[in-house]
């Protein structure tokens, strides 16, 4: 970095991961899901209804471009071309600007539905903390929807409050989690909701003596309260799952189950690409019904 | 007999100091003011704000603390002016500073730096209902604030460009923060800033009139806070009320350490 | 399916639910979309291919100054959009 160049706190990671057990050349089905969210774009490619690959990066000006260049990582890393894909869905803010999806899906029904294959089919509750929103899902064993809400109107309780933290404080993204916890004692939550006035607030708490640390777990503590009153509405019903980019920041997430009295499952895949993984599983679906009528048809 | 107002606000410590002026009648002819004084207070920890600003005000009235008779405090921080006798909420101060000011006013619209409120009041200036807005930037003078850093123009230059603007461009986000993002595609799109200015006071003016329908808008309306200092946000506002006149009282940043002054007189009269 | 449109900020809490469930066989003729003064409602194919009621999203994040004219200080009883709607399906949270 040279002098001057003015160092970006929120910048999170990308990721992009195959399974290199599967062979995908074997596979008869090969489906794409293609998240274009309000700050992260995820591409999730399934072989056979199974999880294969994904990438995950930050979504450009232009949907159609994030897009394409989502699930490139995912086609370069594997061998793989867009015509060895059958069926493609978008999801996400941008789904209808996915150039070469076959259809498109809201990212509620496709957030339910990974997560029904990332934490199991005993998931009923799924929180999602996105960038731009915020969205509380209950579903039933097969990952269909049957309750929600979907929080975009304010930035409190969204990844975009979590990265003017980071700015504030001059302290990566990814750090605030464990820094969280590095505290003296647990202080109170910011008490303004509203991102605007935490930020006047976690500069006062600043000046009054408190340490980076502290101010950063009086606000995932806020951040936590905020996000716990909205899915009061649709009720936690376990076992409850944790999908979108604040589902890595352990800050927030322990601060959840302590309010919830419950924990969030576990993953061993990347929290961000439930959408697409969703998408992905739809298409899967889709393409056997359409394979079993054309079965029939032809009997 | 002199008494005094202290309106600790979010940014600003207002104080107003009252003099009884011995005449009978309507309260406008029984006290006057005797001094007001504006401090904003960042670098001073808000105990000693409140006695700076208040000792500051009394050497600009030229009068001494044995003077005063009562003190009574408002605003946000009312609680840290540990020196007052009585503390009122500042609604209640900004009603009954209206209805001094302007004694037709039934209802108060009072939009400061952090919150927005509407009052509906009567003919003595106390609290008939109130809608507040006060824990979301996006219905105060800091989304214009917000706004107007994303644009680079002083406040008051944001106001007076709105004017020149006839445009009606729909601001879309609802919040302060996706806002910013939606301003800075707007200035990328090179739209005018007057333009962009006007969208943005139009959505707070309509983010306030729709809270103040909440207690139903009666003739005469009347305007206090800071944002009366902003011609832009004033028009957009009577447009959105729909209404041919808006008062706009003198002073409008003390009204309420005016009405806590006030209510100090009436109450040690 | 209960869908939740609308949010909750720092002023309250804004949602108008709709039980999709109702709506797949509706016995009010779609009274909804003409109910709401200003056609707030729509009537959408949702992922699971139903055809049902939805709140346009260029309202959804506005809810609690849309509906400030159907909700006059008191009257709150009488809202267009839930009487029109005789199977029960649309609630207001707030």
């Amino acid at each position: 970095m040279t002098a001057g160049e003015k160092k970006e706190y929120w910048r999170w990671e990308e990721s992009c991961w195959t399974d290199d057990s599967k062979n995908w050349r074997d596979a008869k089905i090969i489906t794409a899901g293609i998240d274009v969210g309000s700050v992260s774009s995820q591409a999730v490619v399934c072989v056979d209804g199974e999880l294969y690959g994904y990438n995950s990066m930050r979504t450009g000006n232009s949907s159609p471009d994030s897009a394409t260049n989502a699930l490139k990582g995912v086609l370069e890393k594997s061998g793989m071309t867009l015509t060895d894909i059958t069926y493609v869905i978008g999801t996400g803010y941008g789904r209808v600007n996915v150039p070469f999806a076959h259809k498109a899906i809201t990212e509620i029904a496709c957030h339910a539905r990974g997560a029904n294959y990332m934490g199991g089919n005993s998931i009923r509750t799924i929180l999602d903390m996105g960038g731009q929103d915020c969205k509380a899902i209950h579903c039933d064993e097969k990952g269909k929807v049957t309750n929600f809400l979907m929080n975009d109107k304010c930035a409190a309780g969204t990844g975009r409050g979590m990265e003017v933290i980071a700015d504030l404080m001059q302290i990566p993204i990814a750090e605030l989690g464990a820094r969280s916890f590095d505290v003296d004692e647990e202080p109170q939550a910011v008490s303004s909701t509203c991102v605007v006035f935490a930020k006047s607030e976690a500069l006062g708490l600043l000046k009054a003596g408190y340490s980076k640390n502290k101010v950063i777990a009086a606000y995932c503590q806020a951040m936590a309260e905020r996000v716990v009153s909205l899915i009061e509405r649709i009720g936690v019903e376990d076992k409850f799952f944790i999908t979108g980019g604040i589902a890595k920041n352990t800050g927030v997430v322990r601060r959840i189950e302590k309010l919830l009295g419950t924990k969030a499952a576990e993953t061993k895949y990347d929290s961000q690409i439930a959408g697409a993984l969703g998408a992905a599983l739809f298409g899967y679906t889709l393409m056997q019904k359409q394979g079993a009528a054309a079965a029939k048809a032809a009997a | 007999m002199i008494t005094a107002g202290i309106d600790m606000g979010s940014r600003t410590i207002k104080v107003v100091f009252m003099e009884s002026l011995d005449v009978a009648g309507a309260p406008q002819l029984k006290y006057g003011v005797k001094g007001k004084h504006i401090m904003f207070p960042d670098e001073l920890d808000p105990d000693m704000a409140a006695e700076k600003a208040y000792a500051d005000a009394l050497a600009g009235a030229g009068i001494t603390s044995g003077q005063v008779s009562r003190i009574v405090a408002t605003g946000a921080g009312r609680k840290q002016v540990k020196f007052a006798s009585e503390d009122v909420t500042e609604v209640g101060a900004g009603a009954r500073g209206a209805v001094f000011m302007c004694p037709t006013a039934k209802t108060v619209i009072d939009v400061g730096a952090e919150e927005g409120r509407g009052v509906k009041a009567n003919a003595d200036g106390k609290v008939v209902d109130f809608a507040g807005n006060e824990k979301c930037a996006a219905g105060a003078g800091a989304f214009a604030e917000s706004m107007s850093r994303a644009l680079q123009l002083s406040l008051k230059d944001f106001g007076e460009a709105s004017l020149r603007s006839d445009k009606s461009i729909p601001m879309n986000a609802q919040c302060t923060v996706f806002a910013e993002s939606e301003v800075v595609s707007l200035i990328h799109a090179s739209t005018p800033k007057e333009d962009i200015a006007k969208s943005v006071l139009d959505a707070v003016a309509s983010r306030v009139c729709a809270m103040v329908r909440r207690v139903g808008i009666e003739d005469e309306v009347v305007l206090i806070g800071g944002m009366v200092h902003n011609p832009g946000f004033v028009k957009s506002l009577k447009e959105a009320l729909g209404v041919d006149r808006l008062h706009l009282p003198e002073l409008p940043e003390y009204i309420s350490a005016l009405g806590a002054a006030l209510i100090a007189a009436e109450q040690s009269a | 399916m209960i869908a939740n449109y609308g949010y909750k900020d720092g002023s309250g809490e804004y949602y108008i639910s709709i039980d999709t469930d109702q709506c797949i066989a509706c016995s009010a003729q779609r009274a909804c979309l003409t109910a709401c003064p200003k056609g707030m409602f729509e009537i959408i194919s949702d992922d699971y291919d139903e055809e049902v009621a939805a709140v346009k999203p260029n309202f959804r994040r506005s809810l609690g100054f849309d509906c400030s004219d159907c909700k006059p200080v008191g009257g709150y009883t009488a809202l267009p959009c839930s009487s029109a709607c005789t199977p029960g399906a649309i609630k207001h949270s707030w």
